[in-house]
């Protein structure tokens, strides 16, 4: 298998717990994300990222592939035009671990397709949306608008 | 997130060159991040501890090899904390003129 394309940590002092919910939770996902995260994160189920507006346009879709709260998410990732492609479909995990009183949340994405758009969008994505995440659960603002 | 940490790791120009190096190709190990620099592997490694420890490289452990990643979170935390969001379009225009300019 093929090594994951990016790995990215960040530091968030708040609580597992916190942390945790701050990934689920589509008012949180709204705040720091500006989408919404839904899903009722059994191990099975669909997850949707949608606009967090009136529209709330369908922008990435997946399976929730393993959920152990609050320390283990694993979901698939895809373009909802490549939902019946699984082999287009990428994975995120989520790794939540206590460390010197902060948290240490480490985001792994792989199994992208070389060369695809999801790919060069990714890799400017994920460091906004966590620099974000870690604004609004250290100081309870978000960034300004990400996109 | 400790600046200092992640100022003195940026401030040394092999640094950032194994910073470049991964930006190319994420996830090398040990080896073949040497093998770009004219430098002892104890060198090299305790210049991937220092990014380590500003947490501009992430590393991951696969079988007996480690994998060095780019993490570019510190960053984006820098970037966040001293550019206001009505300055990044103009800033951007500006960047992209400059990389017009200069031709790269």
């Amino acid at each position: 298998m093929d090594k994951p394309q990016f790995v990215y940590v960040v530091y968030v002092a708040t609580t597992m717990e916190k942390l945790w919910n701050a990934l689920l939770d589509a008012q949180m996902t709204a705040k720091y994300w500006q989408h919404e995260n839904v899903s009722d994160w059994k191990p099975g189920s669909r997850w949707e990222h949608r606009e967090a507006n009136k529209e709330r346009k369908l922008k990435l879709l997946g399976k929730v592939v393993e959920s152990s709260p609050p320390k283990r998410l694993v979901l698939t990732w895809a373009d909802p035009a490549d939902e019946g492609r699984p082999e287009k479909h990428s994975r995120v995990t989520f790794e939540l671990e206590p460390m010197r009183g902060v948290i240490r949340l480490t985001v792994t994405h792989d199994l992208l397709e070389p060369g695809s758009r999801m790919l060069e969008g990714i890799s400017e994505g994920w460091p906004k949306v966590l620099s974000s995440l870690k604004s609004l659960l250290e100081t309870g603002q978000p960034l300004p608008r990400l996109w | 997130m400790n600046l200092d940490k992640v100022f003195r790791a940026l401030a040394n120009p092999t640094r950032r060159r194994l910073l470049d190096s991964l930006r190319a190709h994420n996830g090398e190990s040990l080896s073949a991040l040497c093998a770009n620099l004219d430098m002892s592997r104890q060198a090299v490694t305790q210049h991937l501890r220092c990014l380590e420890e500003a947490n501009l490289v992430t590393t991951l452990k696969r079988g007996r090899e480690k994998l060095h990643y780019l993490n570019p979170v510190p960053l984006q935390e820098i970037y966040d904390r001293w550019i206001e969001k009505y300055e990044r379009q103009q800033l951007q225009a500006l960047s992209d003129l400059k990389k017009i300019a200069e031709g790269d």
